[in-house]
């Protein structure tokens, strides 16, 4: 007999008595929250030590531009379908960059697929201007922008948008442990600075506003 | 199990010993005293935390109570997006199938993420013994490896050890660290990122556990912090995920629950830093290959139990570790298991067998049944009632032989079986505890009392008994 069938005869004599109706899942939480998500959203990714930056659609790439002088992040590589204009002296990861090329690399700007504001954390799904996972965390920087419209409230509705079969990454804050005397302690092997630029509808934020911000480690 | 817990004293030795170590008591008090005022903040901001608890434990019954039918799903799934799957019985299969597959990718050594079926099977031991390296990237795996010692918390396996221990063992272990590393917990983590940094980079093959394993998508999760796991996910050419086969969701949307009651319950967080999903292989992007295997190790044992099937809903947040009196005392060591703490207590006994060992039948009484794991346990495990009931396997497994709790209670049954004889007996009593009656109290006594004795008084017993009176009356 294989293992498979050994295990899943075991199983089926285990459950010989066992009621096999499908239980019914009670999904009485909470699907949806109330208020400004932008601001919660942003509120929440400050909270995990994250610089956000709120701008209007049609100044981001100085938005951007700022937040790569401000941390002395000279070169740059984006995933080769991120619009050119954001970052225009970027390296495109097209071909894809060998891995010893991307540690090289002091950061990366990309867009998302969702942000939560409950949690305060962005999703990629290496959709557009996303590229493949190793991109986003080689490079010691992370420049993630969000659209105003791509937030929304609860874990549930990310859920639902999100496509279970394509490589997703959650992401809420910079690299973190809380594995000394359990103190949350930033920065260990993934992306040590995390910058979220959220771009909201031109006439929603007349000019960039600094949210937050922490130094450099 | 093999060499790591092989020959541990039984439980109420090992605590003993932990209680004499002070500074392991302190450490302990400090860091659960942390997690649980984080873990309480987090899920007050919650309204609907009960309903999210509801909805975990129906997930998971649902999973356990349809195994079979998820588990081939989850294969169809994985096979249709170019993962192989491989089914182990035990600890011994599980670990020859990860080395076959390392030395089929010509490697000789391997990348680890924190993975409790891992440290389960003891894959490390057997891949050593294989002639294959492991490293174990994530930081408290890693201070626990570099100190040559065990884990003894699910989540944070070096809870024992304070920052100054930490230095110092990285000062010890790690190539190239100075005696300029201070204790600050930053520059510890700084050096943890040197260390593993070129590992990352080269290696062929890493191994991971899941958290979850969605059957209707055949997407694996893992839920991490530091960015370890999502660097052996993502850069070496072979992926092989060690899981369990209760690690199951039935369903994509089950994820929206799961992914709210994890975080919350283990590092008391909103969200942990980063969770990677991925399914199967994608070109282009991560593992050339995906190897799944599916581990039974004695969880269809605990699956035949109607009461200790629950333990298997455990999604391994270490909740009811944080918040056990016990554990907060002894420390995980004591429990001689990699599954320390309240859960482990009746994890254990069920997936080794409850007479497996010297340590097994002694954890379902490693707790004093106050109940406050079961409070915080995101997915409602009634801890202390399963903790009831395999202590009455443990009794059960020793019926037959003698004891002095067994003479003892046959001599009661004897007393109590006629009026005549307890009437004998209570005068007796009455007569011998005045002997024995200091104060109005009955202290210590000797022999195999002691132990019952040594930290209770007994009111003395009344000279006129109930029935005295009443005859008298």
């Amino acid at each position: 007999m294989t293992a498979r069938e050994e295990i899943l005869g075991r199983i089926r004599s285990a459950l010989s008595t066992v009621d096999k109706t499908e239980t019914v899942v009670s999904r009485d939480y909470e699907q949806t929250i109330e208020g400004d998500l932008v601001e919660l959203f942003a509120e929440r990714v400050a909270d995990y030590r994250a610089t956000v930056v709120r701008t209007a659609a049609d100044r981001l790439p100085e938005a951007i531009a700022e937040q790569l002088a401000h941390f002395g992040i000279s070169s740059v590589v984006t995933p080769a379908d991120l619009p050119a204009q954001w970052v225009p002296h970027a390296d495109t990861d097209a071909p894809p960059l060998r891995v010893p090329a991307l540690d090289a690399t002091d950061g990366v700007v990309t867009a998302c697929a969702v942000g939560i504001a409950e949690t305060g954390t962005i999703v990629l799904d290496a959709g557009a201007g996303q590229g493949r996972r190793a991109l986003t965390l080689v490079p010691d920087f992370h420049l993630c922008v969000v659209r105003a419209d791509q937030i929304v409230g609860t874990v549930p509705e990310a859920i639902a948008r999100l496509d279970g079969t394509r490589p997703l990454t959650w992401i809420s804050g910079p690299s973190a442990t809380s594995d000394i005397e359990l103190n949350r302690v930033e920065g260990v092997h993934g992306p040590r600075i995390l910058v979220v630029v959220i771009a909201g509808a031109p006439e929603e934020v007349p000019q960039a506003t600094r949210m937050s911000s922490i130094s450099t480690p | 199990m093999t060499g790591t817990w092989l020959g541990m004293p039984p439980f109420p030795e090992a605590a003993r010993k932990a209680l004499g170590d002070t500074q392991l008591r302190t450490n302990l008090r400090k860091a659960t005293g942390t997690i649980r005022g984080k873990r309480a903040a987090v899920v007050a901001e919650r309204a609907d935390w009960e309903a999210l608890r509801v909805a975990g434990k129906e997930i998971k019954d649902r999973t356990l109570h349809n195994l079979d039918t998820y588990l081939e799903q989850l294969e169809r799934n994985v096979t249709a997006a170019g993962g192989v799957v491989h089914w182990a019985r035990d600890a011994a299969e599980a670990n020859r199938i990860v080395i076959d597959l390392v030395r089929a990718a010509d490697a000789d050594e391997v990348v680890k993420v924190k993975s409790m079926a891992t440290q389960e099977i003891e894959l490390n031991e057997a891949l050593a013994e294989a002639g294959i390296a492991a490293y174990e990237t994530d930081l408290a795996e890693l201070i626990v490896q570099l100190g040559h010692d065990r884990p003894s918390h699910i989540l944070v396996p070096a809870i024992h050890r304070n920052r100054a221990e930490i230095r110092d063992i990285f000062l010890r272990e790690m190539p190239g660290v100075t005696e300029a590393l201070t204790d600050d917990p930053a520059e510890l983590a700084a050096a943890a990122r040197a260390h593993l940094r070129r590992k990352f980079l080269t290696a062929k093959v890493a191994v991971s556990g899941a958290n979850f394993a969605v059957a209707d998508s055949g997407t694996l999760v893992v839920v991490e912090s530091e960015g370890n796991g999502r660097m052996c996910l993502t850069l070496p050419e072979v992926l092989i995920s060690v899981v369990g086969i209760e690690k199951l969701v039935p369903t994509w949307q089950d994820l929206e629950v799961m992914l709210q009651l994890l975080p919350r319950s283990s590092t008391g967080e909103r969200m942990n830093p980063y969770t990677s999903t991925w399914t199967g292989v994608t070109p282009g992007d991560g593992p050339r290959e995906f190897h799944l295997i599916l581990l039974d190790n004695g969880r269809t044992d605990a699956l035949a139990d109607d009461i200790g099937r629950q333990a298997l809903r455990c999604i391994r947040c270490s909740a009811c570790l944080n918040v056990c009196p016990v554990y907060e005392r002894t420390g995980g060591h004591a429990y001689g298991s990699v599954y320390p703490g309240p859960i482990g207590a009746i994890l254990t006994p069920q997936l080794r067998g409850v007479t497996a060992d010297e340590v097994s039948p002694t954890l379902p009484f490693a707790s004093t049944l106050c109940g406050a794991c079961y409070e915080v346990c995101p997915v409602l495990i009634d801890i202390p009632q399963a903790l009831v009931h395999l202590r009455a396997k443990a009794v059960d497994a020793k019926r037959g032989k003698p004891s002095a709790e067994r003479a003892a209670m046959r001599v009661a049954q004897w007393f109590f079986g006629s009026s005549r004889r307890l009437r004998v007996a209570q005068r007796l009593v009455a007569t011998g505890g005045r002997v024995l009656s200091r104060r109005g109290r009955i202290g210590r006594l000797p022999g195999p009392l002691k132990g019952w004795s040594g930290a209770r008084d007994t009111a003395t017993p009344p000279r006129r008994t109930f029935r005295t009176w009443w005859e008298s009356r």
